[in-house]
């Protein structure tokens, strides 16, 4: 079930959009918020709300890879494979990264506190390799440095 | 060619083609006859330019050597477009595309239902793609189970999205769509379950692979060669779609669409697909009764029925000569039966085909025919039938329906009476946004994904006045609740908005639906093609008089493309009301007071049509029964003498359906010697005596007998050549040229190879040789197939155009004349404004499209989506009673006391209860009619 606070938010933003479908991403975009992830039964959840079939919503949320249809660990990691980053030698950081947390992409560390997930371009080249954790950004990644940004997350 | 409108000069491979404007190069090729692949394009969901697979090469002019590659679903024939199908280039990027769409695709081909019929085949074949490069493992899905219908196998995908767009953009089904992305994408519901639309079963067709396939087809798997098949029209309600019915081993296995540009077009309903398996019905008869003991031919291995073969009961075995004699012997019977009796009443049915109506009218004489129908449906339908023939309006067929831009509908449940009319009122409501996209924005009418994005989901103009909430709610304009007689107040006050001086308002003329015809009325004085629709499902009267009123003053305001559809209760009730006869009530009567002793009744389980009472009654009272039928019922089993009648599967006939058409189905199950047509056996009992002549012995002579008899339906030996009229070595073939084992299939019985069976009805024989495939009459067409087509999609080949009609016309025979002919008065009698008594709610009819039709109902894959009875009532009766959704309730409507589980139905209309009529077991009500409501006391 969605909590009032959720409901409230998404019923803020519905009366801005003209067409319910539009609002779709943006009503799962809440519900991870306040979650982390979209469970099927919160695919239903919205799909009540907003007076839609699941199939209508769900086909929106599992075409879009950063709404999770499962659960994540506490922070995400974003590691940018794309081809600035791979020039600067993206390769041996996630190498490092991958081994440091023993999650390769698309898993999550045993502790559930990470989860790590490949990347198309995060648009900031000039720092590159780059990685995003949660919504902070990280560039000039070396080995140490990641050692040190991991430490910072709980 | 002969095209009409304007005509446009394309060049294909530098030779110049006339094709119709307005085109894409697509379409043109396909029209000319042309092998371009393709397979997102669809005839009816048209183009969206996804799968890339239908590309050529289009040059700008003579001079251009290079050109450029262009889709051709996409890119239109304008005048002088040069493009090239054979190109190397083009050909290349095809077969590129191919490949790449089977890289996921197993290879399966051997155990698919598909194989054989496939489009993907087809086209991959086409291509010239035979060889896999890929060394990748393919990507898999899990498989969900869709319900009785479908048979899910997501591996086959190859994205055309085909079934998205059928499902939900053209039928308006909602738990269906597309899921994830790239390599995963995914195309089913959100969870397991049954899909809900009654359209689902067109996937079969859609998908051009084997996705989606028939799942009770899959029981006993075929391959399309080895079917024997016949062109057949559906019985399962008064629309009269036309269907390609497919047998083996005496069984009917599947039904498919059979194309008619002026009737159902690309599709069917579910109840029309999978509702034919009451053929195969374990309770059908195989064997004459007299006085309830079967009569079995000598002979027999065993008197018992086997069931080992094929899971339908028959008899063993037994000589043609055994079978001859238990004719012979119950004929007899029945003859002695009919000559000693004083006065013999036949009663028909609205479900069987005008012939055997006529045969039964003239073996007992027109005076003493009742058409079966309940003396309020004889009414309803008799008025249908003078509407349509005497109103200034016409009757409009399917395929027009989907072109009407502002829509009444009047009191029907459309999906639940007439499935296909849902579906071509979505079309419908289509039509006025997109025609605006066409003119300002100058989108083809082909272009469908420009056309949804221009349009943004808009709708034309759909009123809806209905007792309680119907599936075309969520494309109205506005949705009315009314009880019978308001909504035929409420079309009363829509006359008046549309002519004031030639109608008088309502009583009371500050009535608030004044207020709410004026915006109808409106609306329908600015369409250039307004359709009024109603039917007989409420059994008023009123409504469709009012009805016919709405139209003949749309016609006196000069609409001279106004159409009226009246939905008709059953596949021939039209054909029925222009034979003419008397209704049950007075065949009661005939029985009671008119010194009838003998009833013979043919295909009509009086149960569904009488009160318990009325029913015992008439067996009662009369001395002698026969009854011609295909199923132990609860009719057979009072009468004295049975006779196992064939179905639409084993014998041939006409039906007519709600417009007026007449229709022609075949035989496609070569019948057993004993199980005939009812107007055969009847033509048997008609010789008075041992050794006189029968009075017809082909369908060829009792159609030409009933239209030298009756002038209304002279027409329909048109609907269809006759057996006379096609020489033996034209005939058309039931069995493919490729079909296997012709001569190993009754091996287990005999080494020897029987001769074919004769068919001396039908200009169709039980071969594979016969008519070259061009030279078919369209009314004759037994299967979709072309060289290098082997799906359904080879339909182009049969067509003049792609999408339109048949080629030498659409079968079919229309028996009304031409509306200008007619003028009718305005018709008088408004009933008074509805009283609701809380105390006594009216019950009214309400119907299901899995349940609500005797026939399809006995077939397994719709009996699971049958739901059981109930009441339903509304949210403020369900206070009053203090009862909560699904409690028992005590329902007593004229002295019949039922314990119903309640339904409450928001939106049902004041003062009104819906009773589900006519499932199976459902007790025959005769609705509407006042109920009283208790809540159950505890026991």
């Amino acid at each position: 079930m969605l909590s009032d606070k959720e409901r409230e938010e998404i019923e803020a933003e519905m009366a801005r959009y003209p067409h319910k479908r539009a609002m779709v991403p943006e009503a799962l975009r809440i519900v991870q918020t306040h979650r982390g992830w979209i469970s099927d039964e919160s695919v239903r959840d919205v799909a009540e709300l907003m007076g839609m079939s699941a199939e209508e919503i769900d086909t929106i949320a599992s075409s879009y890879n950063m709404i999770f249809r499962r659960p994540v660990g506490r922070h995400v990691i974003l590691f940018c494979d794309n081809v600035s980053c791979w020039i600067m030698r993206s390769d041996a950081v996630r190498d490092h990264l991958v081994k440091r947390l023993a999650a390769g992409p698309g898993e999550t560390t045993k502790d559930g506190r990470y989860t790590v997930l490949p990347s198309a371009c995060l648009g900031d080249c000039h720092h590159a390799p780059v990685m995003m954790v949660d919504d902070e950004m990280h560039g000039n990644l070396t080995p140490e440095k990641i050692d040190r940004i991991l430490e910072r997350y709980t | 060619m002969p095209l009409e409108g304007r005509v446009t000069t394309i060049y294909i491979d530098n030779l110049p083609y006339g094709v119709k404007d307005g085109q894409n190069l697509l379409q043109a090729s396909l029209t000319l006859g042309f092998n371009l692949p393709y397979f997102c394009w669809h005839p009816a969901l048209h183009s969206v330019g996804a799968c890339r697979q239908c590309a050529v090469k289009v040059f700008k002019d003579e001079s251009d050597t290079r050109g450029r590659l262009a889709m051709g679903c996409m890119t239109p024939a304008t005048e002088g477009t040069r493009l090239s199908i054979e190109d190397p280039e083009a050909k290349a990027f095809r077969a590129g595309v191919i490949e790449w769409l089977m890289l996921n695709h197993p290879h399966d081909c051997p155990i698919c239902d598909e194989g054989g019929e496939c489009h993907l085949q087809d086209m991959t074949v086409m291509s010239g793609h035979n060889y896999r490069r890929s060394r990748f493992r393919k990507r898999t899905h899990l498989n969900q189970n869709l319900g009785p219908f479908l048979n899910h196998e997501m591996n086959r995908c190859i994205q055309c999205y085909r079934c998205v767009r059928f499902y939900r953009d053209y039928s308006g089904g909602r738990d269906f769509n597309v899921f994830a992305s790239h390599d995963s994408v995914y195309f089913g519901r959100y969870e397991d379950g049954a899909l809900e639309s009654p359209f689902s079963g067109n996937l079969v067709e859609v998908c051009p692979t084997g996705v989606f396939t028939d799942k009770p087809f899959k029981e006993h798997p075929t391959r399309k060669w080895d079917l024997q098949t016949a062109p057949s029209v559906c019985t399962g309600c008064s629309l009269g779609c036309n269907i390609i019915v497919a047998e083996r081993y005496g069984e009917v296995r599947r039904v498919l669409n059979r194309y008619n540009a002026d009737v159902n077009r690309y599709f069917l309903c579910d109840r029309g697909r999978y509702g034919f398996d009451f053929v195969n019905s374990q309770r059908r008869l195989r064997l004459p009764l007299v006085d309830g003991r079967e009569l079995v031919p000598e002979g027999s291995a065993t008197q018992a029925l086997s069931a080992t073969e094929g899971g339908s009961p028959r008899p063993a075995p037994a000589s043609s000569e055994a079978k001859g004699a238990v004719v012979r012997r119950a004929v007899a019977r029945a003859r002695d039966i009919l000559h000693g009796s004083r006065r013999a009443i036949g009663i028909g049915s609205p479900r069987a085909s005008v012939e055997s109506n006529y045969a039964l009218r003239s073996l007992v004489g027109p005076d003493n025919f009742c058409d079966g129908m309940t003396s309020g449906e004889h009414r309803l339908v008799g008025m249908m039938k003078d509407i349509v023939a005497s109103g200034p309006v016409r009757s409009l067929s399917l395929a027009e329906v989907e072109r009407a831009d502002v829509v009444l509908v009047l009191g029907e449940d459309v999906v639940n009476t007439a499935p296909l009319l849902d579906l071509a009122l979505r079309q419908a409501v289509r039509t006025r946004p997109e025609a605006v996209a066409e003119q300002l924005l100058r989108i083809p009418l082909w272009d469908d994904r420009a056309k949804r994005e221009a349009t943004q989901g808009k709708q034309g103009p759909l009123f809806v006045a209905t007792p309680y909430p119907v599936s075309i709610d969520d494309i109205a304009v506005k949705s009315y609740r009314l009880s019978p007689d308001d909504i035929a107040r409420l079309a009363q006050a829509v006359a008046y908005a549309i002519d004031p001086e030639g109608i008088a308002p309502l009583v009371g003329a500050a009535d608030p639906l004044h207020v709410v015809a004026e915006t109808i009325g409106g609306s329908l004085g600015l369409a250039a093609r307004p359709l009024v629709i109603a039917g007989a499902s409420l059994g008023s009267e009123a409504i469709l008089r009012a009805a016919a009123n709405v139209a003949t003053a749309l016609a006196k305001a000069g609409k001279k493309d106004a159409g009226l559809f009246l939905v008709a209760p059953e596949a021939n009730s039209m054909g029925s009301a222009l034979l003419g006869g008397m209704s049950l009530d007075e065949a009661l009567e005939a029985v009671r007071t008119g010194g009838a002793d003998t009833v013979v009744v043919v295909e009509n389980d009086l149960t569904s049509r009488l009160k318990e009472a009325s029913f015992r009654a008439l067996f009662d009272s009369t001395k002698h029964s026969i009854v011609l039928d295909f199923f132990r019922n609860r009719t057979t089993e009072l009468a004295e003498i049975v006779l196992p009648v064939a179905t639409f599967a084993e014998s041939s006939g006409t039906f007519v359906n709600n417009e007026g058409r007449a229709q022609r189905f075949f035989e496609v199950v070569n019948p057993d010697e004993i199980v005939s047509a009812s107007w055969k056996w009847l033509g048997l009992l008609s010789g008075r005596g041992t050794g006189e002549e029968i009075a017809w012995d082909t369908l060829d002579d009792i159609i030409a007998r009933i239209s030298e008899d009756l002038p209304a339906l002279a027409a329909i030996g048109s609907a269809a050549p006759g057996a006379r009229d096609v020489p033996q070595v034209h005939r058309v073939p039931r069995d493919s040229h490729r079909v296997s084992g012709r001569t190993a299939n009754v091996a287990s019985l005999t080494v020897h190879e029987p001769p074919p069976p004769r068919d001396l009805d039908t200009p169709l024989s039980y071969s594979m040789e016969g008519s070259p495939r061009g030279r078919i009459p369209s009314s004759l067409i037994a299967r979709i197939w072309a060289p290098r087509w082997n799906s359904v999609q080879a339909l182009t080949r049969f067509q003049e155009e792609v999408g339109g009609p048949l080629k030498g016309g659409d079968p079919g025979a229309l028996l009304f004349g031409p509306a200008s002919d007619r003028t009718r008065a305005y018709f008088d009698g408004v009933p008074e404004a509805f009283a609701p008594d809380p105390r006594r709610p009216l019950a009214v009819a309400i119907r299901h499209v899995f349940g609500s039709e005797p026939l399809s109902a006995l077939s397994r894959s719709v009996s699971e989506r049958i739901p059981s009875r109930y009441v339903g009532i509304t949210p403020d009766a369900a206070r009053s009673l203090a009862v909560a959704d699904g409690e028992r309730v005590e329902v007593t409507v004229r002295d019949l006391r039922m314990e119903l589980p309640v339904r409450i139905m928001a939106g049902l209309a004041e003062g009104l209860c819906a009773l589900p009529e006519g499932l199976p077991d459902m007790p025959y009500v005769g609705l509407p009619a006042p109920a009283g409501i208790l809540k159950r006391t505890a026991p």
